[in-house]
């Protein structure tokens, strides 16, 4: 059938017609019908491209929009990395909407709700985009989409402290596409062309030039900008904190992940390993950034008296891991990273829509809703839970117990680290996973070991909300203990990166 | 020195816009400097793309040099980027002078360490 | 259905039952005898085949490519396995007595954790490689944690915390990445006679790899990562009876002995071992003293059995085929003795309030049983015969004989009189001195039955594994046939 071979536009343009539809329909209702929809096709093209990649020749699916042969024409390219990252997006997205009914019903005002839907099918689509696509500039616009709409889902929430945190990330965000747009500009100054299949071969000839090591450092400030990577993370907790908890749980699943895969593509696809590790310290600085990722902002985790900013914190701790996978240059540890992303990102996820039920667990009907401090979850237990014990699994993997998704990340992480003979590596990641033992465990002796407040009764959230929730939270011990499709498809495109970057 | 001398300029107005946006608190005067900053990579594009004594690409044997047109398209696609996101954080501006009664971002600060210390009481 | 999975299958089950039957206490109670009654037999149907010889697998599912979770039953498993399942029975029936007659709150979570905490000391009994025995050697650490801080009190979550922090801290720092590195250098982790790791191993990477596993595995409980057991002592007694001085120090010492017979193989870690010997034996002889001083009954026993533990190490250390027969036969004998000792501190406790050794002058004449269940748990430990750590200790005693180990006869010869020393004042106070004139106004008689059963029960144990050790012998000794 005609229709599969179009899969890799079907991908992107479903979300992308949905967001002005909702626009125009101009009710919460249908609107949430549409993009819901479109997501769901969304992800069963990116199931669909998953599998064909797999039969694809030389597992790359090339697609060239209206037909314009590349380096001419816009190429969409899917290897294993693109439709991996493709998957978690959609599948995040997918999961996330259904939960966004019941959730932003009390958060946003009922007669903002289709901006809200058309916002995130924008996000949606900007997220795929980057992901997809095999032109450069092709990336930085579909980043901007990305962006600007996540500007806007995170103006949504209800505190006054969103709008700020909003402008502030779009500054952040704005300075980091800059940069990037410049690291294109020159890479397309010395090699004529925008496609990253194109550009990698010619850049092959003129690899040390300066301009080309400039290109390489505008590129990975300004993706480590909207990364999150330490000390470039300022604008996420806020961010986290305080926009709508479904937006929350999408974003902390997705954008930061999708930026990961941007610096991925450029390292490994583009400039290739040589450059990148042999010729500017990168590696080096990469790592010891990660490093204090992973203490400085698990540290700061530990002393929040706001769950979501704890997490939020712990997010930037956990995106160090991700990183220092990158730094070692081995497969093991690409393979880490990728890993980590995707069992990361699902982790992070179902907390963040755990504590979004939690949130409306806590509220009085009618009155504003509470901002989670610790002191109001004493003894949430008894009255939520399914919503604290996925809070725990969850937690559980954020540790790297093993039986949960984020003990394999940390098993290859230790392996890439030891294979490298760093040993005092292995030290930091252990000790650092300590961290996140005592951050976790606050939240343990407050829900389950303090006597909750007199007169509290049972109140759980919403089923709309506790499933997709419990879905993921599933999932984290599903991939942690079955792990034949994430750490599979996470190898092979290690592996496939690396041939490419030789 | 003159003929890097777009160049020059496109770093003046990367560092100026830069600076402006990290060293200013009024949350209008950081969006002039974003601006700016965009600027600069507008012309990073369009500059070398043009050639001395270069015309549009139009197919007639009397024309054999012609400047690339791609930069100008690219531009295009980022001065619209660019304008979404100044109208963006403008409306976001509004809505803060809304919120907070300031836009000056020492004095929102100032309100948000409170509302966190309140919280955390 | 196979024996071996039914034996995760049972608990599991059971534990869900238990929450399905939360509301009728006796209903519930009745699934965890049975659950534990099935549980028993279903490990007893593996002693045969395992005595045969033979090694009953199970392969669950390949975790990562080449590691799988999988199981293997080896005699030293089994041992574990019928010591830990037998014992849940008695102890099932001495919570109901316990949990009831001093009206425990939460009792639903209790019996569950109960069931989960078994079933994972199971798992790490019949693990067949290590990342199997990790994986479960955290989850019994998880699903002990609630039972720790039961009570919910500011002093439970203190006792959890620390039992917690040194649990999960030593595991996640020194048992991870050793279980990492034998992956690493080895390309495989499946328990195998004679070692896993490649000949020719560098002695001092050794001796760290040994030392990552060996204050890694904070279950053993050796110094300085003691501390988390006697701070558990806070959990209600059936717990500290069972879990604290049965399934999970065990699942600790056990896995130690494991990781020395399978993991390293014996020949691999001669002239590796000297310190741990050294560390071993300080351990035995601190941990003695600090009992010696301790007037709370379940701290003195809690150190004691911190100082037993060490004995299994030490043997472990030894590295002979004589004292690894003795290590195994300690974790059987020391659950026999032990439990016993917790149970009849749990039976003062429901019977007459008293946690203090001070307070128990004249006690022998109101709770004749559980007195002389306690002097048969505390012979037992001192080593003297006709009791069952008789049989274990001479076996590690000679084998350190044999192998010249002069420091270890020592360390062997000097915890015994210290094991005198803090068991026999209590025995001699409770049969010998009079009531205080206070207790005399508040008369009480034995714990409830239930109690005085199973406290009985498990002395019996302790002087049948006497007479009837050979049958272990027979189980252990393929553990050293090779």
């Amino acid at each position: 059938m005609s229709l599969v071979l179009h899969l890799p536009a079907l991908q992107v343009v479903l979300p992308l017609i949905s967001a002005p539809l909702a626009v125009l329909l101009r009710h919460g209702g249908v609107a949430f019908a549409v993009v819901t929809a479109a997501a769901w096709a969304a992800f069963a093209c990116a199931i669909g491209l998953w599998l064909q990649v797999g039969q694809a020749e030389g597992g790359v699916i090339s697609y060239h929009i209206g037909s314009w042969p590349p380096p001419w024409g816009i190429e969409y390219r899917v290897d294993r990395l693109a439709s991996f990252v493709l998957l978690l997006v959609s599948g995040m997205a997918a999961l996330v909407l259904p939960y966004s009914r019941a959730s932003i019903e009390r958060e946003i005002p009922r007669e903002l709700h289709y901006l809200y839907y058309a916002m995130f099918g924008l996000c949606l689509t900007g997220l795929l985009g980057i992901t997809i696509t095999g032109d450069a500039f092709n990336i930085f616009v579909f980043l901007e989409i990305s962006s600007l709409s996540t500007y806007v889902l995170i103006a949504l929430g209800r505190d006054r402290r969103a709008l700020a945190a909003a402008y502030r990330y779009l500054i952040m965000g704005s300075i980091g596409a800059t940069f990037i747009v410049i690291g294109i500009g020159f890479l397309y100054l010395m090699t004529g062309t925008l496609n990253l299949v194109d550009m990698a071969e010619r850049l092959r000839t003129i690899e040390s030039s300066r301009p080309v090591l400039a290109a390489l450092a505008f590129i990975t400030v300004g993706v480590s900008l909207k990364l999150a990577l330490f000390p470039l993370h300022q604008w996420l907790p806020n961010a986290y904190t305080y926009a709508p908890s479904a937006a929350t749980a999408f974003l902390a699943a997705t954008a930061t992940k999708v930026s990961v895969y941007v610096l991925i593509r450029f390292w490994f696809s583009v400039f290739g390993e040589s450059l990148v590790f042999h010729k500017l310290p990168l590696p080096q600085i990469l790592l010891l950034l990660s490093l204090a990722a992973m203490f400085a902002a698990s540290f700061t985790a530990i002393f929040q008296d706001n769950l979501k900013r704890l997490f939020a914190y712990s997010s930037v701790g956990q995106m160090g891991y991700i990183t220092l996978g990158m730094s070692f240059d081995s497969v093991n540890g690409l393979d880490a990273a990728i890993l980590h992303l995707f069992n990361h990102g699902i982790t992070k996820a179902a907390i963040f829509l755990l504590i979004g039920g939690l949130v409306l667990g806590l509220a009085k009907p009618g009155a504003v809703l509470p901002t989670p401090t610790f002191d109001r979850l004493a003894g949430l237990a008894k009255r939520m839970p399914f919503t604290c014990f996925g809070i725990v699994l969850a937690g559980l993997s954020l540790i790297g117990v093993p039986g949960t998704a984020g003990f394999i990340s940390k098993w290859y992480l230790i392996l890439a680290a030891m294979e490298a003979g760093k040993f005092w590596i292995v030290g930091a990641i252990l000790l650092s996973s300590l961290l996140a033992v005592v951050y976790v465990w606050r939240f343990v002796e407050v829900a389950y070991f303090k006597p909750a407040p007199e007169g509290s009764v049972r109140q759980e959230a919403p089923l709309s909300m506790l499933i997709p929730a419990w879905l993921l939270v599933i999932g984290t011990i599903w991939f942690g203990l079955d792990t034949s499709f994430t750490v599979g498809t996470a190898t092979e495109a290690a592996l496939q990166l690396v041939r490419v970057g030789k | 020195m003159l003929e890097h001398f777009s160049h020059i300029v496109t770093v003046f107005l990367l560092v100026a816009g830069l600076f402006i946006v990290i060293a200013r608190g009024n949350l209008i005067k950081k969006l002039v400097g974003l601006s700016i900053l965009q600027t600069s990579v507008y012309l990073l594009y369009i500059a070398p793309g043009k050639l001395l004594g270069g015309t549009a690409p139009i197919l007639a044997p009397q024309l054999s040099v012609y400047s690339n047109p791609l930069p100008h398209v690219l531009i295009l696609t980022a001065i619209v980027v660019g304008v979404a996101t100044l109208a963006l954080g403008l409306a976001l501006a509004v809505r803060i002078r809304e919120a907070y009664d300031t836009i000056e971002e020492d004095e929102i600060l100032a309100l948000d360490h409170a509302a966190d210390a309140r919280e955390g009481s | 259905m196979t024996a071996l999975q039914l034996a995760f299958v049972i608990p599991l089950l059971g534990a869900v039952g238990i929450v399905l039957a939360g509301r009728s206490p006796n209903l519930r109670e009745s699934i965890t005898l049975a659950t534990a009654v099935l549980l028993f037999g279903t490990v007893l149907q593996l002693l045969e085949p395992v005595l045969a010889g033979a090694r009953p697998e199970l392969v669950l599912f390949e975790i990562l490519p080449g590691l799988n979770i999988a199981f293997k039953v080896e005699p030293l498993g089994m041992l574990f396995g019928l010591i830990a399942s037998g014992l849940w029975i008695v102890n099932s029936v001495y919570s109901i007595g316990y949990m009831r007659g001093n009206d425990e709150k939460n009792q639903t979570r209790f019996y569950v954790c109960f069931a989960l905490s078994l079933a994972s000391a199971l798992a790490i009994a019949f693990a067949g490689n290590l990342l199997t025995l990790f994986l479960f050697y955290e989850v019994l650490t998880l699903m002990t944690y609630p039972l720790v801080t039961h009570a919910g009190t500011d002093k439970a979550r203190a006792g959890g915390r620390t039992y917690l922090a040194i649990l999960m801290g030593t595991s996640i720092l020194f048992l991870l990445p050793a279980v990492i590195y034998v992956w690493h250098v080895a390309g495989t982790t499946d328990f195998t006679a004679g070692g896993i790791l490649p000949a020719g191993m560098d002695s001092g990477l050794v001796s760290v790899l040994l030392a990552l596993f060996m204050f890694g595995i904070g279950k053993a409980a050796l110094m300085p990562f003691h501390r988390w057991l006697p701070a558990a002592m806070v959990a209600p007694t059936p717990v500290s009876a069972l879990l604290h001085a049965v399934a999970v120090v065990k699942a600790g010492v056990f896995s130690v002995v494991k990781v020395v017979v399978y993991v390293f193989g014996l020949d691999q870690l001669t002239g590796a071992t000297d310190w741990l010997i050294a560390i071993s034996g300080f351990t035995i002889v601190a941990a003695s003293i600090v009992a010696l001083h301790a007037d709370n009954l379940k701290r003195r026993l809690a150190y004691s059995t911190v100082s037993q533990l060490s004995y299994i190490v030490l043997a472990a250390a030894l590295i002979a085929p004589l004292s690894i027969v003795g290590a195994a036969l300690h974790i059987a004998t020391h659950a026999f003795a032990k439990i016993t000792l917790f149970f009849t501190a749990g039976a003062i406790y429901t019977a007459a309030h008293k946690t203090e050794v001070s307070q128990l002058d004249g006690i022998g004449k109101r709770m004749p049983w559980t007195m002389a269940a306690f002097t048969i748990g505390a012979l037992s430990l001192i080593g003297i015969p006709p009791l069952a750590g008789f049989v274990s200790k001479w076996f590690i005693l000679m084998s350190a004989a044999e192998g010249g180990h002069f420091l270890a006869v020592a360390v062997l010869i000097v915890s015994t009189l210290l094991n005198a020393a803090y068991f026999l004042p209590i025995v001699h106070a409770a049969f010998f001195k009079p009531l205080s004139a206070e207790d005399e106004h508040h008369p009480h008689g034995e714990a409830p039955l239930p109690m005085v059963l199973a406290l009985m029960t498990t002395a019996i144990g302790t002087i049948a594994l006497f007479f009837f050790s050979a049958p272990l012998l027979r189980l252990v000794q393929p553990l050293v046939a090779s």
